[in-house]
């Protein structure tokens, strides 16, 4: 599939478009689509169009550009943005307008991005669905009464929906991958430490990485090319050491070893499981060499990854009191009272449930049976995938077990609901790279994903292999929501 | 106390003094308008992360080799949570389970070993400032580094603790890297006090005195708290262990907490940050840059220049005078002549330990040498030099523009043995009151031979000669 971001490029160089005119139809398209969808919490129309005439006179003054420049795009509402309300879509932080930019956004507006909003998630990227967001959830642009997925859902519900070329969101145990597979786009999670996260607000620092939410691999490999750079203000930020990934995509991938885990295929629904055996098999069409092998560790994935990034996430969230910033509750008699009360009131049910959950496995008595526990296992399962590739130089895997909830699915149980998070959460707990790209739908239309899994810092490898894989597939990709900009 | 031993170890808090903060680079600068010294790392904004200053991590090295202690070679940062105004992330990142520096000593004068247990490094808060009924947060303290340095119950007296401290915060102050200035806060600390029968091995139950932040208090709470203990014990009752805190006012200590209150801080390893790691080199190259430490120096201040024990004290006391009296001792024949300018003429310009910690003086060490030195040459006899030195300290001017050429030459006999004969003919009062045997009535005469050669006459001498003078007129 042709990459949508190069596709713009070319018109705005060539002067088919103005980047104006570009803008337009986006912000036009949100004014009429997004009341449908709930992708955006807060559009930022202005900053757009004001962008959008610089990027103008740039390119009439013959200015060389880069292919990000005058691309709108969208930024989920967890990435801290200067001036611009930033809430986590949480109550306690309504009213927050940062004071600085995240370095992702400091990097692309170098780069004369165009924001055309903050997108929809789950409260403080906790959640599935998308639906724990305080503005309510965003929706699938190719079934309204499905859900986009979770937490990023906002970005993939703009995204396919034709209301942004590409956004930048945030995967904790598997929310760019998830909602990308819901809404049939890609979705890549970069190796821990390869994307600053400073400015990101934390949900569990040990896990967080923002990522893109794109059409194509090929805009995924340019976005992750941008992103993907050393900052001095993120000390577990190393930044892409090696060449940009997008170099790669031609390569053939002949003679490529990819891995299967059978443990990843346990409990997938059939049709899933059927969309990734024939992707498998267009892989080894394509020269791939198929390795089947056991991961055993994989069943602790759960259990570690909700023990480790509740524990974080008790902490990130200790600072919303209500003293500084955000919400505060209007009626309290002292500061203790205030700080109860405004959490109470300010926090979701799951961000709650998850603070709890956090607090107790930290505290002193239970953290040998929980924290301690987890962590040892934390590096089993780094150990597990470090083995896996030393047999093959990828792990093919489904993004889901199923395809999209209908609305309000997950709202009943809480732990069926983490349950769908088994094949996104463990390349989390070990830090890894993996892209989730659409493989094919289920019997009412819905997209299928499958991920690629890398070793540390391989996003070249995984985004190559998927690259060939989308390229030999062509036009079966799903991307069809009859809304938002048609170009 | 008679029948009892204490036993008390301290935690001590010292402000390290880089210029930046510990996680970002804000100043680390004293006082300033409230906030005015914060960014969005050190208020804990949404997203900020961490970033370790590498002088924080040399400097808690150079406190722990000067304390004897093992460095490690790889520690990490934790965080402590708990919940306060003045905690703008809602944690403290501190180091929990691997400090930085362990198992070392500070040395009394008794020969007596305080154990260090640990130093790691930690974070500061801010600070709340109460007015007109409200609560303000101030951050600009938020974030300076910090050491704590941890002792083994080691100590058996009050003024074993104070030697300790007193020992501890000159130290640091040699090493420079902190100005340990108890009333600003920059050295504060825990005094954890118990009491035992005295030959009893067992411990008894602890409290902890919080936030001394002065050695008379910490010695009065230490004494409050001992006797209270000793009387609980007396009556049969029992010490509850708890925090407590030190009241001025009534000079007591009081409880502020109960160990059922005691905080579950729930530690965990700092996500944010990466580990540290101090190689052997680095370490190697800081104990080659550690300046020559107090009892080093006074040591050699005794041994080499026999300046006796309590004025080398004096002089080692706080880091500037040491390095003045290193500067005006160079190329100088005998130091304890400037040992005894500084502590006899300079040190009397200084009221209190602030400004002799400050050390603001008119008289730079080079002209302070300049003087001694003409000593040295015979251009000048001790008595100008010590009337000159006065006048240094009231101008700032240095020697050569106070003394004249012709002020530096001596006396000749044939003019001192005038000025002496004119001297006792217009002193007949005190000559007579010296013939009677008021032996004292010589200084006066003397002090006009004195003034007449404006202080170029040798004293010894000119004493000799009068003494000879009047005895030889009388035996006429």
């Amino acid at each position: 599939m042709e990459s949508q971001i190069k596709k713009l490029h070319g018109l705005m160089q060539s002067r088919q478009i103005s980047c104006q005119e570009l803008t337009q139809n986006y912000l036009d398209a949100m004014e009429r689509d997004n009341i449908k969808i709930n992708a955006y919490v807060n559009p930022t129309a202005e900053l757009a169009m004001e962008t959008a005439k610089a990027v103008d006179k740039k390119i009439a003054s013959g200015e060389e550009l880069s292919p990000l420049a005058g691309i709108p795009m969208t930024l989920k509402d967890n990435i801290s943005t200067k001036g611009i309300e930033t809430t986590c879509c949480s109550n306690i932080l309504k009213g927050y307008y940062p004071i600085y930019d995240a370095t992702v956004w400091d990097i692309l507006q170098r780069q004369n991005a165009v924001l055309l909003g903050k997108t929809n998630m789950d409260e403080f990227a906790m959640g599935s669905s998308c639906e724990t967001s305080c503005f309510g959830g965003a929706l699938n642009p190719h079934d309204l009464s499905r859900v986009a997925g979770g937490s990023s859902g906002g970005v993939a519900s703009a995204v396919g929906g034709n209301l942004a070329v590409y956004g930048l969101g945030s995967d904790t145990g598997g929310s760019i991958r998830q909602p990308a597979s819901f809404c049939g786009l890609v979705g890549l999670k970069p190796t821990y430490g390869a994307v600053s996260r400073y400015g990101l607000i934390a949900y569990a620092s040990s896990f967080d990485q923002i990522g893109p939410i794109t059409a194509t691999v090929e805009d995924a490999a340019l976005i992750y090319d941008a992103i993907s750079r050393y900052d001095e203000k993120d000390s577990t930020c190393r930044g892409n050491t090696g060449k940009p990934v997008s170099e790669s995509l031609n390569n053939s991938i002949k003679g490529m070893k990819i891995g299967i885990a059978k443990e990843y295929f346990d409990g997938i629904r059939d049709d899933v499981n059927g969309a990734v055996q024939n992707a498998l098999k267009v892989c080894e069409s394509l020269g791939a060499e198929i390795v089947y092998f056991d991961m055993p560790a994989l069943k602790y994935s759960l259990p570690v990854y909700y023990i480790l990034a509740c524990a974080e996430a008790s902490s990130n969230l200790g600072r919303y009191d209500g003293i500084r910033y955000g919400y505060r509750t209007p009626h309290y008699g002292d500061r203790n009272e205030m700080i109860c009360k405004t959490r109470s009131e300010g926090f979701g049910r799951e961000v709650k449930r998850r603070i709890l959950l956090g607090t107790y496995v930290l505290s002193a008595g239970y953290y040998d049976a929980y924290y301690k526990k987890a962590q040892n296992l934390r590096g089993t399962l780094v150990k597990a995938f470090q083995d896996a590739f030393g047999k093959c130089d990828a792990i093919l895997a489904p993004t889901v077990p199923m395809t999209a909830f209908p609305l309000n699915f997950t709202a009943q149980d809480a732990v069926e609901t983490y349950q769908t998070d088994i094949c996104t959460v463990p390349v989390n707990i070990a830090g890894l790279p993996a892209v989730s790209i659409p493989c094919g739908f289920d019997a009412a239309g819905l997209p299928i994903g499958m991920q690629l899994i890398g070793s540390s810092f391989s996003e070249a490898v995984i985004l190559n292999i998927a690259h060939q894989y989308e390229s030999a597939v062509g036009n079966t990709v799903f991307r069809s929501a009859d809304m938002g900009v048609k170009l | 106390m008679s029948n009892y031993e204490l036993v008390c170890g301290l935690e001590t808090h010292i402000e390290l003094s880089t210029k930046t903060k510990i996680f970002c680079s804000c100043t680390t600068e004293f006082g300033g308008d409230p906030n005015t010294h914060c960014c969005p790392v050190c208020i804990g904004l949404p997203g900020t992360l961490p970033k370790l200053n590498k002088k924080v991590v040399e400097y808690a090295v150079m406190a722990g080799l000067a304390t004897n202690c093992e460095i490690s070679p790889v520690s990490k940062m934790d965080r402590k949570n708990y919940v306060y105004p003045d905690l703008p992330k809602a944690y403290q990142i501190s180091q929990y389970d691997m400090p930085l520096c362990k198992n070392g000593y500070v040395e009394l004068s008794n020969g007596r070993k305080v154990r260090i247990l640990r130093i790691h490094i930690e974070e500061d808060a801010g600070k709340l400032v109460h007015q007109r009924g409200s609560t303000y947060v101030d951050y600009n303290r938020g974030g300076v580094p910090l050491i704590e340095i941890v002792t083994e119950p080691d100590i058996r007296s009050i003024d074993e603790a104070r030697e300790y401290l007193e020992r501890l915060q000159l130290v640091m102050r040699f090493l420079g890297i902190s100005d340990c200035k108890m009333q600003e806060g920059s050295m504060r600390c825990d005094v954890n006090v118990s009491v035992r029968p005295q030959g009893t091995e067992a411990f008894g139950t602890r409290t902890e005195i919080k936030n001394m932040n002065s050695f008379t208090h910490m010695a009065k709470a230490m004494e409050y708290e001992v006797n209270r203990q000793i009387d609980l014990l007396q009556s049969g009752e029992k010490v509850v262990q708890e925090t407590r805190r030190y009241n001025e006012e009534d000079d007591c200590t009081e409880s502020m907490r109960g160990k059922e209150d005691a905080h579950d801080y729930r530690y965990f390893r700092e996500p944010d940050l990466v580990t540290i790691q101090v190689s052997e080199e680095t370490v190697a190259q800081l104990r080659e840059k550690l300046p020559e430490l107090p009892h080093q120096r006074l040591e050699r201040y005794r041994a080499e220049f026999g300046i006796p024990e309590a004025d080398a004290q004096q002089l080692i006391k706080y880091r500037r005078i040491a390095d003045y009296f290193e500067a005006a001792i160079d190329g100088v024949q005998n130091p304890k002549v400037v040992a005894n300018c500084m502590i006899g003429q300079i040190f009397s310009r200084l009221d209190g330990d602030s400004a002799k910690e400050s050390f603001q003086v008119n008289v730079t060490p080079e002209n302070l040498n300049a003087l001694v030195k003409l000593l040295d040459e015979g251009k000048i006899k001790m008595n100008l030099l010590k009337a000159t030195l006065e006048k240094m300290l009231d101008t700032g001017k240095a020697p050569g523009e106070l003394i004249s050429e012709a002020d530096m030459g001596g006396v000749d006999a044939d003019a001192l043995k005038s000025v002496c004969e004119q001297a006792i003919a217009s002193n007949p009062n005190a000559v007579s009151d010296y013939l009677s045997g008021k032996e004292k009535a010589l200084k006066a005469i003397l002090g006009s031979v004195m003034k007449a050669t404006r202080g170029r006459a040798d004293a010894m001498e000119a004493e000799k000669l009068l003494i000879q003078l009047i005895q030889g007129a009388n035996a006429k």
